[in-house]
């Protein structure tokens, strides 16, 4: 087995240093490549330039996931639904979960579908890299493009869930007040989070292939640890503040009161998006840190 | 004119891997314990995990202090043996990997081609392959979207644009492959040995294609082994020995010297258990290769016109009665001549043995001095449709020259690369 060693970098023409002020001085590199350390803003900047390649992948990534199913695109709805079947059945049915005032099934559906995607974004984007190692080693363009591209992906199955949940919605008689109004931005808040936990995911999955048995057991628990499916106000009252260190407790419970109609939990919101914004510049950071062995590893 | 490529004092080091024999039982489960922590370690300081908590590695420089600088326009070819680090400086030229040390300029958009059908998927058409693949070898959609005729038609592939490439041939697999990337616009091109496959018309389409593109002024850096397409297609040459830059110069003299290196190297033996020329479709039985001149002695060097035995030791999966053709050609790649005992028919009662060694005799060889190739066919005379084992540049050899003639004068060397005699009959004017 072969591992590289050492540290670099690759600087962007606008993120290299201050261009010569002579007027014979020779052009500018394109690119320079050496040892150091890479900078953030130009790893973003160079994403922005490769749009066009994150929606290939993207659309490549939404073009496979079913090929090959008798079902297709339907698996986007039938997952969270038949979990909230279950999930209605087990605890609304029989155990009496309480649901904040709606039928349950309502309920445990408007949780289902963002976590749905949260787990679906994290998993398939934990495993992008892996699952393109002839890409990573073949040729070169942004790293993030993969395991973002993956979670691309996701939100399409969550958009075609989203819109069941609607449908639901209008079945039950529930209208969505002006809460509605912050549906994207907790949407985008969301697709952050999941994308930033991703990232952070594939790029240690590369070194760790232990990721790959312990994610799914990790997923299971988080959403057991999520209010997706019981309220907040199920968990005793001293041991609430436990629950907000999970951003999803902000992000679901937010979804909730915007298509429910219910009030807002602004502290939980607030902390959240602290959470997200947080560990999204850590998980590029890392990530960036990271990538330098990917080829080397992988 | 300034370069397009300024590389200074390039070095990159892998480390080989740690060695996985624990002492003791207790080591090892402590070692166990304590990895979780020392990488939760690692990865929350965002360092590569890599280094984590190891034990004491080795490490080999893949390159070495290497500089060179590549003008406008210039195709420079890339030549070593394997290892020597060709690859490697491809690909920190392109920025799949990071140099350990030292640095690059580079001023203008680079495409590498380090594979063919980079980015394909067999699930999907090739229509949409030609975009997916495009898009990751940096073309926009306008740009694919412009040259998808001229894609298809280069790769031969118009009725099957909407087929999934899974029921492919490989052979348009490969040609759309190329197509896509032969495509590309960069100013610089870098290629890795993409030519070594495809079938022979297909190989000639795409040295032709690298000629246009090398023509239209862009600058190319062509990685290969074969020395004809180098000496026919570079303006300059690179030759790479364990990871430093051993020489630079014109095509036809670099390849010269590395063709001499490879043979006092290859000291008329060589293991074929990895070898690189192997088909793809063989079944790796032959284990090695020994060429015998005139003495107990392996040896890549043979005298003109005398014997030459060659040797294959095979372990074959099942038992055999082996066949073994040779097929000898020069340092170019062109054919010479190919012997069979297939069509002899000796050995056709031979025991079948699963593991063990068969020998060609020539008495004696009518080469001139030079450089020559020896592909390799292992076959089995209880299986007349195929041959077992199939390895091309199995292992070459040098004819030195030798006074034959008795006169002391050699053939022109100009006169090809076979040495033969005759007889002249003189006769007056009846």
């Amino acid at each position: 087995m072969i591992t590289q060693l050492t540290a670099l970098e690759h600087r962007t023409q606008s993120a290299a240093c201050t261009p010569a002020k002579h007027a014979d001085a020779p052009a500018a590199p394109h690119v320079v490549i050496e040892a150091g350390r890479g900078s953030l803003g130009g790893a973003l900047i160079e994403l922005w330039r490769h749009r066009e390649l994150l929606y290939f992948l993207t659309w490549r990534d939404v073009k496979l996931r079913y090929k090959q199913t008798a079902l297709g695109i339907l698996w986007a709805v039938m997952q969270p639904l038949l979990m909230m079947l279950v999930f209605t059945a087990l605890f609304g049915r029989l155990a009496h979960v309480p649901s904040d005032g709606v039928p349950y099934p309502i309920f445990a559906f408007a949780g289902l579908v963002p976590w749905q995607f949260f787990q679906t974004a994290v998993s398939q984007s934990g495993a992008s890299l892996v699952g393109n190692a002839q890409l990573v080693t073949k040729v070169y363009f942004p790293r993030m493009a993969i395991p973002g591209a993956a979670a691309g992906a996701a939100l399409v199955d969550f958009a075609i869930a989203a819109a069941l949940l609607f449908a639901m919605m209008a079945w039950y008689g529930i209208a969505p007040g002006l809460g509605l109004a912050l549906f994207p931005a907790l949407v985008a808040l969301l697709a952050i989070f999941a994308c930033a936990c991703g990232l952070w995911i594939a790029a240690i999955n590369v070194k760790y292939r232990d990721v790959k048995y312990a994610l799914p057991f990790v997923l299971q628990f988080w959403m057991f640890a999520t209010p997706v499916i019981y309220p907040v106000n199920f968990v005793p009252a001293t041991w609430r503040w436990l629950l907000l260190l999970n951003p999803l407790t902000g992000i679901i419970g937010g979804f909730r009161a915007a298509l429910l109609n219910r009030p807002f939990d602004w502290a939980a919101i607030a902390v959240a998006t602290a959470l997200t914004l947080g560990g999204a510049a850590y998980a590029a950071w890392s990530f960036r840190r990271m990538e330098r062995d990917f080829a080397d590893v992988i | 004119m300034q370069p397009i490529i300024r590389a200074h004092d390039l070095s990159k080091r892998y480390r080989l891997g740690r060695d996985e024999s624990y002492h003791t039982l207790r080591e090892s489960i402590a070692r166990s314990v304590g990895a979780p922590a020392r990488m939760a370690r690692a990865i929350l300081s965002g360092a590569s995990p890599a280094g984590a908590g190891r034990a004491p590695e080795r490490h080999v420089w893949a390159l070495r202090d290497v500089s060179f600088d590549v003008m406008p326009g210039e195709v420079l070819g890339l030549i070593g043996r394997n290892g020597a680090g060709k690859s490697t400086l491809l690909k920190v030229l392109s920025r799949i990997t990071e140099p350990t040390a030292g640095r690059v300029e580079i001023y203008g958009r680079v495409g590498s081609l380090l594979e063919v059908g980079t980015g394909f998927h067999l699930e999907l058409s090739g229509r949409e392959n030609i975009f997916l693949s495009g898009a990751i070898l940096g073309m926009t959609r306008a740009e694919i979207q412009r040259k998808f005729d001229e894609i298809v038609a280069f790769a031969e592939v118009e009725k099957f644009v909407d087929t999934p490439v899974k029921h492919y041939s490989s052979g348009m697999h490969v040609r759309l492959g190329f197509s896509v990337a032969a495509h590309l616009e960069p100013e610089i091109l870098l290629v890795d040995e993409v030519l070594a496959v495809g079938d022979a018309a297909f190989q000639k389409k795409c040295l032709g294609k690298m000629g246009d593109v090398a023509r239209a002024g862009r600058t190319i850096i062509f990685v290969s082994h074969n020395m004809a397409a180098i000496e026919s297609l570079c303006s300059s040459c690179l030759l790479i020995n364990a990871g430093r830059l051993e020489a630079r110069g014109e095509p036809a003299q670099i390849a010269m010297r590395y063709l001499a290196a490879e043979l006092r190297g290859a000291g008329g033996a060589r293991s074929l258990a990895d070898h690189p020329g192997r088909r793809g479709d063989s079944v790796p039985a032959m284990t090695s290769i020994r060429l015998f001149c005139e003495g107990p002695q392996p040896s890549g060097v043979v005298r003109m016109g005398a014997p030459l035995r060659a040797t294959v030791e095979f372990r074959a999966p099942h038992p055999i009665r082996p066949v073994l053709g040779l097929n000898l050609r020069t340092a170019e790649g062109a054919s010479l001549f190919g012997v069979s005992n297939r069509w002899t028919n000796e050995g056709i009662d031979a025991p079948r043995i699963s593991h063990g060694t068969i020998t060609c005799a020539f008495d004696s060889l009518p080469l001139m001095p030079g450089t020559y190739q020896l592909d390799v066919y292992l076959g089995d005379f209880g299986d007349p449709s195929r041959d077992l084992d199939v390895i091309r540049d199995a292992i070459s050899f040098e004819v030195i020259p030798a006074d034959l003639l008795g006169t002391g004068i050699l053939p022109n060397s100009g006169s090809g690369p076979i040495f033969w005699t005759a007889r002249w009959i003189n006769g007056s004017a009846a």
